[in-house]
């Protein structure tokens, strides 16, 4: 009883310490040991339309919220990173083979991955996202089926990929054969969609900082995705993210690892170019 | 027997509208954006008109706007001015063109234009994220709007 009381207390003290330093200036630093770059100076194709600054949306949520994803033992979305790293090292589909079987142990083969992606794939002439990566190998390496987009199996595993990054600066390259891909993403994000006519700028461009009812909006940086959601207690990825905000508009929403989300999360992800990789972050 | 019955639901629509209603299709803005002639042709009820204007569920203009009048509201959002005074800054006809189609006075601003049908960009069946056809049901109906003015006239500094 001792014992458990202590422990309460402990949690008690863990929760409450660090939201003495939140806000929209607080540092994070996971574990007390992985610095993230939370504001960045803005990459220069933004042109200064956020500013001088890139923000991460960890900043614009409540002090409780921040603690719950300083430690990783506080955070849920460690919870699936641990169920990827049972499906890492099973063997599935018809060539008998892992994940583990070709990468060894994620913390060396896939640190830095999360940082660059969505990237080029030279080999199929497009622009993948990690998923579609991950169920390229599924199917063309593994034999295996490939996992439905933003779905438990394959959000878990890209946030196993994803944590290997933490702390890296998201670096996605938007030149090159890239660019394409990406001037689509730019032009959905001023797009403004639905009976609400808005877009992704009305809101996280224009008014990021600004309440919205009761919710705060931030800049809709994604270098924190997938992100454990309090609202629906499970990872989520940013194309599901997307597909709400669309709907929210009274649009007809695209669909997750559609052409246009692809895109979009190019694009996106290109705005928060140099802020840290927090995946799984915690938000509401 | 089908017929009868559509057609019975079909007169009961028409019968619940005025018969001096303004299509959305048909509201006349002037170079200024406002709208002189009422929509609905009934004066707007302002106690309705503040209901619509902090329900969630209806106009929820407290979502991006923020209105002393209506202080037991909580979660008044930063996003648009303030309404505090709309009455005094703006005319009856004025305040109809903005909530109608606020685009015909502040060009590009981000407020949705609350009676209007049709020229949306993937319109969508409300909330479902499923495709719908224009013309799309107005956000608010003719009375509503007449309302909701009606209410915003009342809010004077």
């Amino acid at each position: 009883m001792n014992f458990k009381a202590t422990l309460a207390c402990a949690a008690f003290v863990a929760s409450v310490a660090p939201a003495a330093f939140a806000g929209e200036d607080a540092e994070l630093v996971l574990n007390g040991e992985i610095p993230i770059v939370t504001t960045a100076p803005a990459p220069a194709h933004l042109d200064g339309v956020l500013g001088d600054e890139i923000k991460s949306g960890w900043l614009f949520r409540s002090d409780e919220t921040q603690a719950t994803q300083m430690d990783d033992f506080d955070n849920p979305g460690m919870i699936f990173v641990d169920q990827a790293q049972a499906s890492w090292d099973t063997v599935e589909g018809s060539e008998g083979k892992s994940c583990a079987s070709c990468h060894n142990d994620p913390a060396e083969s896939m640190k830095g991955v999360r940082a660059t992606y969505p990237k080029w794939n030279e080999e199929a002439g497009e622009v993948r996202t990690l998923a579609m990566q991950i169920n390229d190998c599924r199917e063309n390496q593994m034999g295996a089926e490939p996992w439905k987009y933003d779905k438990g199996d394959i959000v878990s595993m890209e946030a196993l990929i994803s944590v290997q990054s933490r702390g890296m600066p998201v670096n996605v390259a938007i030149d090159g054969p890239a660019q394409s891909t990406w001037e689509q993403g730019k032009e959905m994000y001023y797009t403004r969609y639905g009976q609400f006519e808005l877009s992704c700028a009305n809101c996280h461009e224009d008014n990021f900082g600004n309440m919205i009812r009761a919710d705060h909006l931030s800049q809709g940086q994604i270098n924190g995705f997938p992100v454990y959601r309090l609202k629906n207690t499970k990872l989520n990825g940013s194309h599901s993210r997307f597909k709400g905000c669309i709907r929210d508009t009274r649009a007809e929403t695209f669909n997750p690892g559609s052409p246009e989300f692809v895109a979009l999360e190019l694009y996106v992800a290109s705005r928060g170019n140099g802020l840290s990789v927090e995946a799984p972050s915690v938000r509401n | 027997m089908m017929k009868w019955i559509a057609i019975a639901a079909l007169s009961s629509v028409a019968g619940m509208a005025s018969a001096e209603a303004v299509a959305p299709a048909d509201v006349q803005f002037d170079d200024y954006g406002a709208v002189e002639v009422s929509l609905s042709g009934t004066p707007g009820d302002a106690a309705n008109g503040a209901a619509i204007v902090g329900d969630k569920k209806q106009g929820n203009c407290v979502a991006c706007h923020q209105v002393g009048a209506l202080a037991d509201i909580p979660f008044q959002g930063e996003i648009g001015p303030a309404l505090n005074g709309a009455g005094d800054r703006w005319t009856e006809a004025e305040l109809r063109g903005i909530v109608s189609n606020s685009k015909k006075t502040f060009e590009g601003s981000m407020m949705p234009s609350y009676y209007k049908t049709t020229g949306y960009i993937r319109p969508g069946d409300a909330f479902t994220g499923k495709a719908a056809s224009e013309p799309l049901p107005p956000l608010m109906d003719a009375q509503m709007i007449e309302d909701v003015v009606a209410f915003l006239a009342t809010l004077k500094e």
